[in-house]
């Protein structure tokens, strides 16, 4: 379509601006910058343009806990796993979930053992799915961040509507705010990209709190090529002078307030709660879980705190910063993307699947 | 898996809508949203989340001042 990019101002940088962004962040000689990516999709697309290749020396990208599979526990895998392997009872799931491991296998594997799990790409399928197959038990695998609790409050509302009773969610939804205050606690990163697509929901004042309390520079940004140079320049620059504060990189899509109308429904269906977090333990008003007048629509999700990370596995380390994926001693060894140990080398948004493609990219398979 | 994508909106009725991903149509729900026809949104996981504003992202001339002082540019 050929105007597609008048929804993008910030596409239409020209040539010139594009090189001077790419030239300030790859000849930058300030003082070392440790930032923080929060998001998996950010850390996809920092790769996917080349921008993590070309930044200076001086400026580490780490990649943060933004990526709703890499940190949804074992027992939640484990919990979709038996009901796969119930009669009549179908689970439903984002495909990025399947390969995750469990404690004892990961839903592909089930499937491969005759357990019925499908895949779905729009939530709202899945009620007309259901609604046609009366007789079978359809669990949801509600997995998200604030980007997609709305559309899981919005499934939720229409299965009251519709008064379907065959459909019940497992929810593993989370906020950002608190598993980002962890990572603040740590004193240890001079800056944070914000997620862009979660404050399409929350509005970037939502960070607001964090960057004053922890003096820190956070900038939302998008994910195209042009947004994400504006963003990380943007970051960079404020985070040498010890800035504190949020930027909004990314006002084609993030106001300040944010979607008022997806708040809202997602307060009158979803309270906040502790959650597990992969190889994090639990975090304090880091969920979301159904509201009492819901219940009737929960499959068991608040009993799922348990986290039976491997031996060995680093992913906890690797999702706040503190060590590399190649720092990792599974990674790329034990732990490849045919054979994932952790949730980190399954995802595509997975810091250690990313890593991994890239280094087989520049040298080869390992 | 917080994946957006922009589209176009070419009709609507009632809470869903035809989207134009550059070329390629699906329908969408807009129930988040307070769009009409001609409307870009942006749309993840069927659902459009946000009403796409035509602003520049930054004022590039402010920046590329800011960041003058820091490093060599351009």
């Amino acid at each position: 379509m050929a105007d597609q990019g008048q929804a993008n101002i910030s596409d239409k940088l020209n040539l010139s601006d594009k090189k001077k962004l790419a030239g300030y962040l790859s000849s930058y000689n300030g003082r070392p910058l440790r930032l923080m990516e929060v998001c998996g999709t950010h850390t996809a697309a920092l790769y996917h343009t080349g921008i993590r290749q070309l930044l200076s020396p001086k400026i580490e990208m780490l990649s943060g806990p933004g990526c709703p599979v890499c940190v949804t526990p074992t027992s939640y895998i484990d919990k979709l796993v038996e009901y796969a392997l119930t009669p009549d009872c179908k689970v439903l799931s984002f495909g990025d979930m399947l390969r995750v491991p469990g404690s004892r296998m990961s839903l592909a594997e089930a499937r491969a053992k005759g357990a019925a799990v499908s895949m779905f790409y729009s939530p709202e399928q899945i009620l007309t799915q259901a609604a046609k197959e009366p007789e079978t038990r359809f669990i949801l695998a509600a997995v998200g961040f604030e980007t997609t609790a709305p559309v899981w409050a919005t499934v939720v509302k229409a299965i009251q509507k519709q008064g379907l009773t065959n459909v019940k969610l497992l929810t593993s939804l989370k906020t950002m705010p608190a598993a980002m205050e962890m990572l603040c606690e740590s004193g240890e990163i001079d800056g944070f990209l914000c997620p862009g697509h979660v404050a399409v929901i929350t509005g970037s004042k939502y960070f607001r709190h964090l960057a004053h309390v922890y003096h820190e520079p956070m900038v939302v940004g998008g994910f195209t090529e042009e947004q994400l140079l504006l963003a990380l320049t943007q970051l960079v620059h404020k985070a040498e002078r010890m800035y504190a504060g949020v930027w909004n990189g990314y006002p084609e899509c993030v106001t300040e307030e944010g979607n008022k109308k997806a708040l809202a429904l997602m307060a009158d269906v979803f309270e906040p709660g502790t959650a597990a977090w992969r190889g994090l333990g639990l975090v304090n008003n880091s969920g979301l879980y159904l509201k009492d007048e819901f219940t009737s629509l929960d499959a068991g999700s608040g009993a799922l705190t348990e986290d039976k990370v491997p031996a060995g596995c680093s992913c906890g380390q690797v999702l706040t910063g503190q060590i590399t994926s190649s720092e990792c001693p599974l990674f790329g060894k034990a732990c490849t993307p045919d054979k994932p140990v952790g949730a980190c080398m399954v995802s595509n948004e997975g810091s250690c699947r990313i890593a991994y493609q890239q280094e087989a990219a520049m040298y080869g398979p390992k | 898996m917080c994946v957006a994508f922009p589209g176009k909106i070419l009709s609507i009725e009632g809470d869903h809508a035809q989207v134009d991903f550059a070329g390629a149509l699906a329908e969408v729900n807009v129930s988040l949203i307070e769009a009409v026809v001609g409307d870009y949104v942006l749309v993840h996981a069927g659902m459009a989340i946000q009403k796409m504003e035509p602003k520049e992202a930054v004022d590039l001339q402010e920046l590329f001042a800011e960041v003058e002082g820091a490093a060599e540019i351009g």
